[in-house]
């Protein structure tokens, strides 16, 4: 990238398991808001922007038609991204390199609890060979997790570590839904959903909403005093259909991560990257990522978990926000993953701060067992 | 659409509950077609061969995700497979085709070369593991459906 593009302010709202108390536009104003605030920046002064919602979590064919008049779109340009925020945040990155947009807006809402969760992700699935089966994400998800489980000898002991690391590390977060001192007893013995996934193994129903500025290097550079850059970007997409893929392996995340390495010029990122954001809606899911992100070799994700690499304090801390276990909603969830990069490079993010980090990894993922998966590197020097 | 609305307990916020019944029309295409066809009249599990790679796919389709071809040489697969994985879902959710809870499975069936999604029944759940060899069980009627089996059963 010749000029690099800067995140110059971030916001989310707190996270909640019901905020029937606004409107999806609400909610979403409250995270606008405060990265107007802070930049004093207008709605008019936005070019674009890029929001985030999926519509059948939203109940509306074109989820974004309701919040035009407060992402700064009404007589604007704004573009819409069905997947994960954290591929708004790339879209926005791809209209500032464009040299056609300066000043772009992104924006990430869900309200998972106006709606039957398991409705809306059997609805993911392919109508013929698998919807008809009452498939959900946790059920599909489960046999991700057994067929880990089994190939590489992943414990249900590691996988309850990742849960009770970050539910413990949410407590440092303010915004978290659901920080806890639980133990990994606590999460065996919580009931089983869908076995091997048990309730504490997975997050609760959650609303909320981010956003964030993005701009010229130039423009940031004028804008504020600790600019955040995207020193690489990258997604990947793999098959739909769950028997066509390995479940125990993410491949797709592996081709994802090494091309944000390439940008960013890291090849070693234990090493090279200071703090990590990953989403992890399931526990066992934090091992597998950290096989497809290269913090070790396949299979060695369960003993990485039991190690003191990760956990705060460590070489390379992941989710000292608590990450997605903790509750986040779906769409959000990965863009709040780059918030909290940004935090953290910008020396804002309190008690879950680690200090001096200068290179942060983002991570989020789309659909049924991690199908897309995107990674962004950020920095600050 | 209902229609019903309520308050929000000690607000002033009206809440509105609405449902959307949007009906699809979903083609299963020529080759998709023929594999349910096939479920139905014969009690068949029908693949097709990737003349490039020589991968089968189950169930069958039309093109190969790797090399982009068109496929067109079908191959019966056997009703008999091996679990690659499953998962026991306890909870009850209306999307479900069965009462819970219900056992699902990825299973590998001789001659194919991917995984087929389905459930396994007949099966005790202190019995399952990745690896155990099961059996298509058809329905009696049947429609053309991904349910014309009812579930794989564990192999005496
Ligand atoms: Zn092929």
């Amino acid at each position: 990238m010749s000029e690099r593009v800067g995140i110059i302010s971030v916001a989310q709202t707190k996270y909640h398991p019901n905020r029937a108390d606004v409107s999806e536009e609400e909610l979403s104003y409250e995270a606008i808001k405060q990265v107007l605030e802070e930049t004093g920046i207008s709605l008019s002064d936005i070019d674009s922007a890029v929001t985030c919602s999926q519509d059948f979590w939203d109940g509306r064919t074109i989820s974004s038609m309701n919040i035009q008049h407060v992402v700064g779109a009404h007589l604007g340009h704004e573009d819409n991204i069905s997947e994960d925020g954290i591929n708004a945040v790339y879209a926005a990155m791809a209209q500032i390199l464009s040299g056609r947009q300066d000043i772009v807006l992104v924006e990430a809402h869900t309200k998972e609890s106006q709606t039957d969760k398991s409705m809306v992700e059997n609805a993911a699935f392919d109508a013929i060979s698998m919807r008809q089966l009452g498939l959900d994400f946790t059920s599909a998800a489960a046999l991700q997790a057994k067929r880990y489980m089994y190939k590489y000898g992943i414990t249900a002991e590691q996988c309850a570590m990742v849960a009770v690391r970050n539910r413990a590390n949410a407590k440092n977060n303010p915004l978290a839904q659901e920080p806890m001192d639980i133990t990994v007893d606590d999460v065996l013995g919580s009931k089983i959903l869908v076995s091997p996934i048990r309730l504490l193994d997975t997050k609760p129903i959650s609303d909320g909403a981010c956003a964030m500025i993005m701009t010229t290097e130039s423009r940031a550079k004028k804008l504020t005093k600790n600019p955040v850059w995207i020193l690489g970007a990258s997604n990947c997409y793999e098959t739909h259909y769950l028997g066509d893929r390995d479940l125990a392996d993410c491949d797709a995340l592996t081709k994802a991560a090494k091309k944000a390495y390439s940008m960013a010029g890291i090849t070693n990122p234990l090493r090279q990257i200071d703090v990590a954001e990953i989403s992890t809606e399931y526990s066992y899911q934090e091992p597998l990522w950290f096989e497809g992100l290269g913090f070790c070799d396949r299979g060695k994700g369960g003993k990485l978990v039991e190690s003191r690499v990760i956990k705060m304090g460590g070489n390379l801390p992941v989710n000292p926000s608590g990450g997605v276990l903790p509750g986040n909603p779906n769409g959000v969830a990965g863009m709040a993953r780059v918030v909290e990069a940004v935090l953290q490079l910008r020396g804002e993010a309190g008690d879950r701060q680690i200090k001096g980090a200068k290179v942060a990894l983002a991570h989020g993922y789309t659909g049924i067992c991690g199908q897309h998966q995107a990674v962004m590197i950020l920095g600050n020097i | 659409m209902a229609t019903v609305t309520e308050k929000l307990e000690g607000m002033d916020v009206w809440l509105y509950h609405g449902q959307i019944y949007i009906p699809n029309t979903f083609s299963a295409g020529a080759v998709g077609s023929r594999f349910l066809i096939e479920l139905r009249d014969k009690k068949r599990i029908m693949g097709m061969r990737c003349p490039t790679c020589n991968r089968v796919y189950v169930p069958a389709r039309s093109i190969c995700k790797d090399c982009f071809e068109q496929l067109d040489e079908w191959v019966e697969v056997s009703d008999k497979g091996t679990v690659l994985t499953y998962a026991t879902d306890y909870e009850t959710k209306s999307i479900q085709p069965t009462g819970s809870p219900i056992v699902y499975g990825i299973i590998q069936l001789d001659g194919a070369d991917t995984g087929f999604v389905h459930m396994l029944g007949e099966v005790d759940p202190e019995q399952l593991r990745v690896g155990m060899r099961v059996q298509a069980v058809f329905q009696k009627e049947r429609e053309g459906s991904i349910l014309d089996i009812k579930y794989f059963k564990p192999l005496a």
